[in-house]
């Protein structure tokens, strides 16, 4: 996958990021028609800066040059041609933007969802998944966003699309990845705290491995690695690191480090933080509001898998220095897991919590 | 009272003042307690007679200190936003101190700098000098209007430095709805500095309208005045819509009305189109003043007529009211309707027009004139460079196309800094340097001026041209940190040291400031050679009213031919106060040593 890591990647420019999509050249030809002429233009305007500033410098405090009168003509001409200009630049970037905006009828339809601070997508068979997404190649693929708390923006620079994203409201981008790699997706309608963490990444894959994912399940990515490892990924890339420190220092959420084997009082009593609470707390955040923080936290029912569940309580235990004690060993992959179809078997349920919400 | 007991300081100069007009006879001092009130009785006097002073220039000089103070304050958060993107990471500060800190500089720079900077300090000071009147026409409101104007620095900076605020300076909804900052005041604080606005734009249409000096049409009228008329006039028509906007916003979190909250009914995007109703053609309350500013800094140090005086007037007022209809341009990617982003889009290209002819003419009015590379004229050459890159910026993102790729990433960062800093601050120090001898009565350091203005280009242009290639990269804005683009890093610390070398230079003109207060040579009537009335009618620093007898204009601003063949004499037949070019008022020549003509020139 050729994820963009470095300013000087393959297919940059010095002002542009590589075109990915079918529409970018469309986009990209009216900003450098418009960045060429600018720079024509500044250029001019410091260099008649600069002759004028030489050539008529004042030689003596008694300078007393000659009034110059208008000339109606010279006036004209500057009103006149850059009027030209700016209709021409308009008209290109309106008809640009009529042929890029509008979805093809016969794009796959994907549903995104937005909220703080991650993104989930929803594929027609009803396979949810966050913080990633695949798409095939050569194929026109429509989003129809939605937010389901406040204002974000959903914007991938290789394929020049951005629209905000609002909740109540459908927005949608669209776009016609011609080739295979993975895509930075960025948040760009500020959002709160975890704004700048808000990304997402779209792989862009072969149209029959496509298919192939939807039926079979998609890859995960993290089958080879130890379960510690699976939570410090996610930490990351489901959007934890948000809310969570990992220095024991409380943000929007608790902090992760310090609190494990204690007593968290709060709305449901007095539970010990142990492996039955970290689960709980992710699949029913709001059962159990430890004191002094919000029912902020989304439930994660459906997002992470068993395995991805064991991985963060791993990662838990190890930042606390505590032994891992459960879940399934690393190869036990269970490929294709991180799909949940509704009416499909339901993600097990959590041992009992020690103090089970009323 | 006071001037039966003051005498003139005794010179040998002195002699050469008409009564009246010694240097001690000055707004600073009058009417001033006489000088048997000593110790802290004087102090006590003094300070209650500048905090209930209706003088127009004394208030525009209080307005000087307070946006002086706020533009510092506004820069320092600027240095800690740029300072924490300096490393990935967390750098010097979280997330949350992070949105706060850019929150902070939007609001400050925005509300209590920029937009009161020009017109209420500047326009304050010169506005009734300018048509020849001895002062506004509403000295009480204008009073009443610096109060409201404190009032809501007063609860800006306190909701700002305890709760804080985290919702950028656009408080778009829902986040301003659902956040658990002080929304609610600083909303209060904007509404206050509204009416400050309002009143403010009210005293100078009427003024100009009705206190011009006899022969002073409007075609005599100085290009700054034009500028600040157009202002006015935005200032009087757009800022009641961001106080019933703020208004709606705080009925909205305390009665939970569904106006613009989508968990309540009501529509996002409903109040990003009632903040932006304001705010663009607030973006020209901001730079339209700078356009007036440079239009005489273009004229006096090229010693020329400033070409196409009527197309540079009414191209202001041309932008002010187009600038009404051009708001739907930030909102391209907002989920409004297509056509009228097609529309907007459309307006906004014809609103570059005015701009761009205003740009060629300032060219076209050093050919064949006498440039002069003072201070203000290099922060006015600076002015004409930054904003045509502002400007030429500011196309690319009308294209709707390429609006889309761009709008709020770096790229759209770097266009309004450009016009914003590059424009208006520019002309601001550009302006306040050109009349700080006429406001003070003391010049500053050129030297030090010029080294300014070199650190501050060049600072300037560090900081924010990267800025335009990260943007056009994919650089999002209002971001703490780039996780997702670590390859960007070379070009924020790129930024982040261009900011230091900007805020140095800033920092020289704060030192020549305070070292001109204190050390600065006393300033002639009309150091520059300028044909306008503050310079060839009033002292420096002028008379508490201004004129001894209202002047008579019989020449245009620019007409600099007339300080050469005049007699000295104002249009009315009497002298005017020793202001003309050639005999300075208490120095034989300026600081640099460059001898002022002494005799009129065949």
């Amino acid at each position: 996958m050729n994820e963009r890591t470095s300013f000087w990647s393959e297919g940059a420019s010095l002002w542009l990021p590589p075109q990915r999509s079918t529409t970018a050249h469309e986009i990209d030809a009216v900003f450098n028609f418009i960045l060429y002429t600018s720079t024509i233009l500044t250029l001019g305007v410091a260099a008649a800066i600069i002759y004028f500033a030489w050539k008529y410098r004042r030689r003596s405090p008694l300078d007393h040059p000659q009034v110059v009168h208008e000339n109606k003509l010279l006036e004209l001409s500057w009103v006149v041609l850059p009027t030209i200009m700016v209709l021409v630049v308009f008209f290109w970037g309106f008809r640009a933007y009529v042929g890029t905006s509008i979805p093809p009828t016969d794009a796959y339809e994907i549903r995104v969802r937005g909220q703080q601070w991650f993104w989930t997508f929803e594929y027609p068979n009803g396979s949810i998944l966050q913080g990633e997404v695949y798409v095939p190649a050569g194929q026109p693929v429509v989003f129809r966003m939605t937010s389901r708390d406040v204002l974000h923006s959903f914007f991938v620079p290789e394929f020049r699309i951005k629209n905000d994203v609002i909740p109540n409201r459908s927005t949608n981008v669209w776009f016609e990845a011609p080739q295979e790699g993975t895509y930075q997706v960025l948040c760009t309608e500020y959002c709160g705290t975890a704004h700048s963490n808000m990304g997402a990444k779209i792989h862009v894959v072969g149209r029959d491995e496509f298919f192939a994912y939807l039926r079979d399940g998609f890859p995960d990515q993290q089958a080879d690695l130890p379960l510690d490892q699976v939570g410090e990924q996610l930490y990351t890339s489901k959007g934890c690191n948000a809310c969570h420190t990992l220095d024991g220092t409380p943000s929007v959420g608790p902090s992760w480090l310090g609190n494990w084997g204690r007593p968290r009082p709060g709305t449901a009593g007095s539970p010990v933080m142990d492996e039955a609470y970290v689960r709980e707390a992710i699949l029913a955040p709001n059962a159990h509001v430890v004191t002094g923080f919000q029912p902020q936290m989304p439930s994660y029912e459906g997002l992470l898998n068993d395995r991805q569940i064991d991985g963060i309580i791993a990662y838990i235990q190890e930042l606390n220095g505590v032994e891992p004690t459960g879940g399934a060993p690393a190869d036990s992959a269970m490929t294709g897991d991180s799909v949940i179809v509704p009416g499909g078997p339901t993600t097990p349920r959590a041992t009992p919590p020690t103090a089970p919400a009323n | 009272m006071a001037t039966l007991t003051r005498t003139a300081p005794p010179s040998a100069a002195a002699a050469a003042y008409p009564p009246g007009h010694e240097p001690v006879h000055n707004f600073f001092h009058e009417p001033g307690p006489g000088p048997e009130v000593r110790g802290f009785a004087r102090f006590r006097a003094v300070a209650w007679e500048w905090m209930t002073t209706v003088d127009h220039k004394r208030i525009g000089l209080m307005y000087l200190t307070a946006v002086s103070f706020f533009f510092a304050l506004g820069g320092i958060m600027a240095l800690l936003v740029r300072l924490e993107l300096f490393t990935q990471g967390e750098t010097i500060m979280g997330a949350d101190a992070y949105n706060r800190v850019f929150t902070m500089h939007g609001i400050i720079m925005v509300f209590l700098f920029i937009i009161p900077s020009i017109p209420a300090a500047l326009g304050n000071f010169l506005l009734p000098i300018m048509i020849g009147a001895k002062d506004v026409a509403f000295p009480r409101l204008n009073l009443m209007s610096w109060y409201l104007y404190l009032s809501a620095c007063v609860i800006g900076m306190f909701s700002l430095t305890t709760l804080g605020v985290d919702t950028g300076w656009t408080f778009y909804t829902p986040y301003s709805k659902t956040t658990s900052t002080a929304v609610l005041a600083v909303g209060i604080a904007v509404f206050v500095a509204g009416f400050s606005s309002i009143l403010t734009g009210l005293n100078f249409i009427v003024t100009i309208h009705k206190m011009r000096a006899p022969g002073m049409t409007w075609n005599r009228m100085p290009l700054f005045l034009w500028s600040i008329y157009a202002t006015s006039i935005v200032q009087v028509l757009a800022t009641p819509v961001i106080g019933i906007t703020m208004l709606l916003l705080a009925l909205e979190r305390i009665l939970q009305i569904g106006i613009f909250d989508p968990a309540l009914g009501g529509d996002p995007v409903l109040f990003q189109h009632f903040f932006w109703f304001y705010s663009h053609p607030a973006v020209y309350i901001m730079i339209l003043p700078g356009f007036g500013i440079i239009s005489e800094l273009m004229g006096t140090f090229s010693r020329q007529k400033v070409y196409g005086y009527r197309a540079i007037a009414l191209s202001s007022v041309a932008i002010a009211l187009l600038g009404f209809m051009v708001w739907g341009h930030h909102m391209f990617t907002s989920g409004q309707s297509p056509v009228s982003s097609v529309i907007f889009s459309m307006i906004t290209f014809l609103i570059g027009i005015p701009s761009g002819i205003k740009i060629f003419n300032w060219i076209a009015t050093m050919y064949k004139g006498s440039v002069w590379l003072r201070t203000p004229m290099l922060y006015a050459l600076t002015f004409l460079f930054l904003f045509t890159i502002g400007g030429v910026t500011g196309i690319m993102v009308g294209a709707i196309a390429a609006d889309i790729h761009l709008h709020d990433t770096y790229f759209v960062v770097a266009h309004f800094h450009y016009v914003m800093m590059g424009g208006t601050v520019m002309a601001l120090l550009g302006g306040l340097h050109y009349w700080w001898p006429k406001m003070t009565g003391r010049l500053y350091n050129e030297r030090l001026g010029q080294t300014s203005a070199l650190l501050v280009f060049l600072g300037f242009n560090m900081t924010f041209f990267p800025q335009f290639i990260m943007g056009s990269q994919g650089m999002p804005r209002r971001y703490y940190d780039y996780p997702d683009m670590p390859w960007m890093e070379p070009l924020h610390q790129l930024s982040t040291i261009g900011s230091w070398f900007l805020a140095s230079g800033l920092m020289c003109v704060l030192i020549n400031g305070i070292w001109s207060l204190r050390k600065g040579k006393p300033a002639p009537g009309n150091p520059w050679g300028a044909a306008t009335l503050e310079w060839t009618h009033a002292s420096s620093p002028p008379d508490f009213h201004n004129f001894h007898r209202t002047p008579l204009v019989t020449h245009g601003p620019y007409d600099y031919e007339v300080l050469f063949s005049g007699d000295g004499l104002g249009g009315d037949g009497h002298r005017t106060p020793d202001v003309r070019v050639g005999v300075p008022q208490n120095e034989p020549s300026i600081e640099d040593g460059t001898r002022q003509p002494t005799k009129p020139t065949p």
